[in-house]
């Protein structure tokens, strides 16, 4: 497959319209005199502020929706083949990126050991996990082409300087199968932004597209809130790439019910899912299930929106976890952690109040990563639960049972071991040992709602597919707005990184070939 | 900020960044800190003496101001690094000194010095500094050999006294005994990161200082800065060797060793020192204490000077004006030397010593914590 490898080096495209000087160079040399020019990053960002302030929205060749990294990429991907482009970003830039901002890797493909992963992950072993998660919804073409696509990612990130993490380097388990970009998703975006506005991307901050004028099928312009204005702007082509609806409380109200109310969202109050949803309006086909969302099981004491990753809790199959009743109600020891978390999200969405509590003892200290918020602790299992407001009996109760019906094993939380229970409904299937040592520690749980599923069907270069059947002439669409197609549920680790670089490549460069044509 | 809550701070962040550890690639400060699930004050200031401050985990950082979490790691480990210097100093009385060391202070002293050695010198020659010496580059002539050897020898000894004292305050603190410091493997590790300043190459696009764009300006400025300060150094070995070995006096031929290395390190002193004044004037303000400007700047500016009054010294040797510049070079010297272990200065020695801790804790096996996402 070749679909990736076409785009001309960076190097060889035309002069960017908006040079920003200083910056020219900066990256790719050592310490280049230029750099005597450039002040401070305050003055870029006054820059990027004055270029969102006071530039009006002119006509361009190509649109995109959504300043992410399958949105920056489709951006580098169109100034390739030479089109002029324009960014909307909704955020304002310190939030800029939508969910990239919190990623950390992107899951890729290689035949044998990189300077950025380790030894090899094979096309086949690769859709096999994907065929796992997803159990089966996924379009195999379209995975496919994405999981080869996928091998020639990281060296096309660097040529624009995007730095990774050494195949070997810190406490990574993933090193195999996902390559980690130096400091995390949020360094990401910055160097590719800096990239994009180097090569003359012009980007606009606080811009929400909110409608788009379609004829047909043919995408004209799009409606854009900015400045407590509403602009239009027109473009030959367009990009969507503004992701899903999970921050659009009202939206995973309708969805969901009152119980959304209790959700936590891990990503930016940004994404709220406008775009999308403006765009199904003109009858765009739709792929994946509306009503669904990726929620893992996270700390309840999280911020509203924003908490990222921090905000994980890795101590539940250490433990058992009660709900507000004091009941257990699931084998927290069922799987590996990162394997079942997100089955968790859903477990705690369907308990009363959307709560839950796991608590271990202090055998368990020092066995998982560490938290961001102090565990409530208790030097007995009665104190504990008063100190969480829990019917104290039931708490007790279900404590006792449990430590009665576990079978002694060897502990090993490295492996499925068989330390379980025998005779609890449910049991505990691995890891389970007894609540005996103080102190004893709690954290509370709430589903934290990373994605959403809803997008809108593409083929395989990335062209939005209208409900007629026929492709659309000039809308195109990459990354979470589209991630539905080769991931219809479930998750595997550092796919959406891919997904939204491989076909933000894939539509930056036919919305730019589309648009000049 | 007190010094309590400046702690309570430190923790606070170390705890969010433990957590997320994205910034795990950048710097040792990191990989560090994930050998950890606390954040005694001991601990946080072994971290901060790891921290350069460049920057980098800053602008990674997905919760950095305006995010609610507010996390500006460089800014709270340069403040708690600045408070680890007065902590560790030695004698505890001269901690106060960290305070008092600006730029005015240090010039002032540096001034009077210069006069009191004026003064010295009008005693023992009554014909003053500006009498020509009978031989053209004669310094002795002006200051006897003698009398600059017991001043800069016994101020040496007390600046060597007080590092020392320094450094095994460091050192007990970190609970690692003095003979685990002297590994060689670890010792080994510590300098290549020291010489090739390893945490500020970012694996070749350097760091991002003095703004978000990775630049290696500093780098380089520090390194011009380092290495000009040891050639400078081993000018004044060389130079005490050919006096005491050989017996060859000063002055030096221009091509000789003494003058060659003194002269190249003066250069690289000059550049470096005006280059990272440069970039730390431009650095973004966002990351600096600005409690420590005036210590970080009087130490290079007593840098500059040295080694300008000393290139001065050497153009204008052979002048009437020979005598005033040695008087006001020496005095620069003695004032940079005083200065030294209550000033910027030290942050080499915790720093060193830290990557020597760094090294052996690598060596040994960390937490496991099971499987990752």
């Amino acid at each position: 497959m070749t679909v990736v490898e076409r785009g001309r080096d960076a190097r060889a495209i035309p002069p960017p319209r908006k040079w920003i000087p200083g910056f020219a160079g900066m990256t790719k040399s050592r310490f280049p005199p230029s750099c005597i020019f450039v002040k401070l990053n305050d003055q870029a960002r006054e820059r990027d502020h004055l270029v969102a302030r006071n530039d009006a929205l002119e006509p361009v060749d190509v649109l995109i929706v959504g300043g992410g990294n399958a949105g920056i990429c489709a951006a580098l991907s169109a100034r390739e083949e030479g089109a002029s482009v324009t960014v909307l970003e909704a955020a304002p830039r310190d939030f800029r990126g939508g969910n990239s901002r919190h990623t950390r890797n992107l899951r890729c493909m290689h035949a044998a050991p990189t300077d950025v992963l380790t030894e090899a992950y094979l096309e086949d072993e690769y859709f096999e996990d994907l065929l796992r998660v997803t159990g089966g919804e996924t379009n195999e073409q379209l995975a496919r082409m994405t999981i080869v696509a996928s091998a020639g990612c990281p060296d096309w990130m660097k040529r624009y300087s995007v730095r990774f993490q050494p195949a070997l380097g810190g406490t990574l388990h993933l090193g195999r199968t996902n390559a980690f970009f130096l400091g995390g998703g949020k360094a990401l975006l910055n160097t590719c932004y800096a990239a994009a506005q180097r090569l003359g991307v012009r980007v606009f901050y606080d811009a929400a597209v909110e409608a788009f004028g379609v004829d047909d099928g043919l995408f004209r312009e799009a409606t854009v809130q900015r400045n407590g204005t509403t602009q239009t702007i027109r473009a030959k082509a367009m990009v969507l790439a503004a992701g899903g609806f999970e921050a659009n409380l009202e939206w995973l109200e309708e969805v969901w019910g009152p119980a959304a109310r209790n959700f936590i969202i891990r990503g930016t109050p940004y994404n709220r899912g406008i775009a999308l949803k403006a765009l199904l309006a003109h009858d765009v086909e739709a792929v994946g299930d509306p009503t669904q969302c990726h929620a893992v099981a996270i700390d309840a004491r999280a911020p509203k929106f924003d908490g990222g990753i921090v905000t994980r809790l890795d101590c539940v199959s250490l433990g058992i976890v009660i709900n507000r009743e004091g009941e257990r109600f699931y084998d927290e020891g069922e799987d590996f952690w990162p394997k079942r978390y997100a089955i968790w999200g859903r477990l705690v969405a369907a308990q009363p109040e959307q709560i839950a509590y796991s608590i271990i003892d202090s055998k368990a200290i020092g066995r998982f990563m560490p938290s961001v918020y102090p565990a409530i602790t208790a030097d007995a299992i009665p104190e504990l639960a008063a100190k969480l407001d829990l019917p104290v009996d039931a708490v007790a109760r279900t404590v006792a049972a449990f430590n009665q019906a576990v079978v002694p094993g060897t502990f090993d939380h490295t492996a499925l071991d068989d330390c379980r229970t025998r005779g609890l409904s449910p049991d505990k299937t691995h890891w389970a040992l007894p609540l005996d040592r103080p102190p004893f520690y709690a954290y509370p749980l709430r589903p934290g709602i990373t994605f959403t599923y809803l997008g809108v069907k593409i083929d395989a270069r990335a062209n939005i597919m209208m409900k007629s059947g026929s492709p659309s002439p000039n809308m195109f669409c990459a990354g979470e707005a589209m991630a539905g197609n080769i991931l219809g549920q479930g998750y595997l680790a550092g796919i959406g990184m891919t997904i939204g670089t491989v076909f933000g490549r894939i539509a930056g460069r036919e919305a730019a070939r589309c648009a000049t044509r | 900020m007190r010094l309590d809550e400046l702690i309570a701070e430190g923790e606070r962040v170390m705890t969010v960044c433990n957590a997320c550890r994205y910034c795990e690639g950048y710097c040792a400060v990191f990989p560090a800190m994930e050998r950890r699930l606390t954040f005694a004050p001991a601990d946080l200031n072994y971290l901060a003496n790891l921290c350069h401050g460049c920057g980098e985990c800053y602008y990674a950082c997905q919760y950095a101001p305006p995010h609610e979490f507010a996390i500006n790691v460089p800014k709270v480990l340069t403040q708690i690094r600045g408070a680890s210097y007065r902590q560790y100093a030695w004698p505890s009385g001269f901690a106060r000194l960290f305070d008092r060391n600006g730029l005015i202070s240090s010039l002032v002293l540096a001034v009077c010095l210069v006069l009191a050695l004026l003064l010295a010198s009008l005693v023992s020659r009554p014909t003053g500094v500006l009498d020509p010496p009978v031989k053209p580059g004669d310094f002795y002539a002006v200051v006897p050999h003698g009398v600059m050897a017991w001043a800069f020898g016994l101020v040496s000894l007390l600046v060597v006294m007080a590092l020392v004292g320094g450094f095994l305050r460091f050192w007990r603190e970190s609970g690692e005994g003095l003979k685990t410091f002297a590994q060689p493997f670890a010792l080994r590790a510590a300098l290549a990161d020291i010489t090739k300043l390893e945490y500020l190459d970012g694996r070749g696009a350097g760091c991002t200082y003095p703004d978000a764009q990775q630049s290696q300006a500093r780098r380089w400025f520090h390194h011009l800065t380092f290495y000009g300060f040891l050639l400078c150094f081993a000018a004044t070995c060389v130079g005490t060797l050919y006096h005491y070995g050989f017996g060859w006096q000063a002055p030096y031929e221009w091509l000789s060793v003494p003058v060659i290395l003194g002269t190249l390190g003066g250069t690289g002193l000059l550049i470096g020192t005006a280059g990272l004044y440069w970039l730390k004037s431009i650095s973004d303000k966002a990351l600096a204490d600005r409690e420590q400007n005036g210590m970080d700047i009087a130490f290079i500016a007593l840098l500059f000077l040295t080694s300008l009054t000393g290139l001065l010294l050497l153009g204008f040797r052979e002048t009437a004006a020979m005598g005033l510049f040695l008087v006001v070079h020496l005095g620069v010297v003695m004032a940079l030397f005083l200065t030294l272990p209550y000033g910027k200065f030290v942050h080499g020695i915790y720093r060193g010593a830290a990557l020597v801790r760094y090294a052996l804790e690598r060596s040994r096996p960390g937490l496991t914590m099971g499987r990752e996402q």
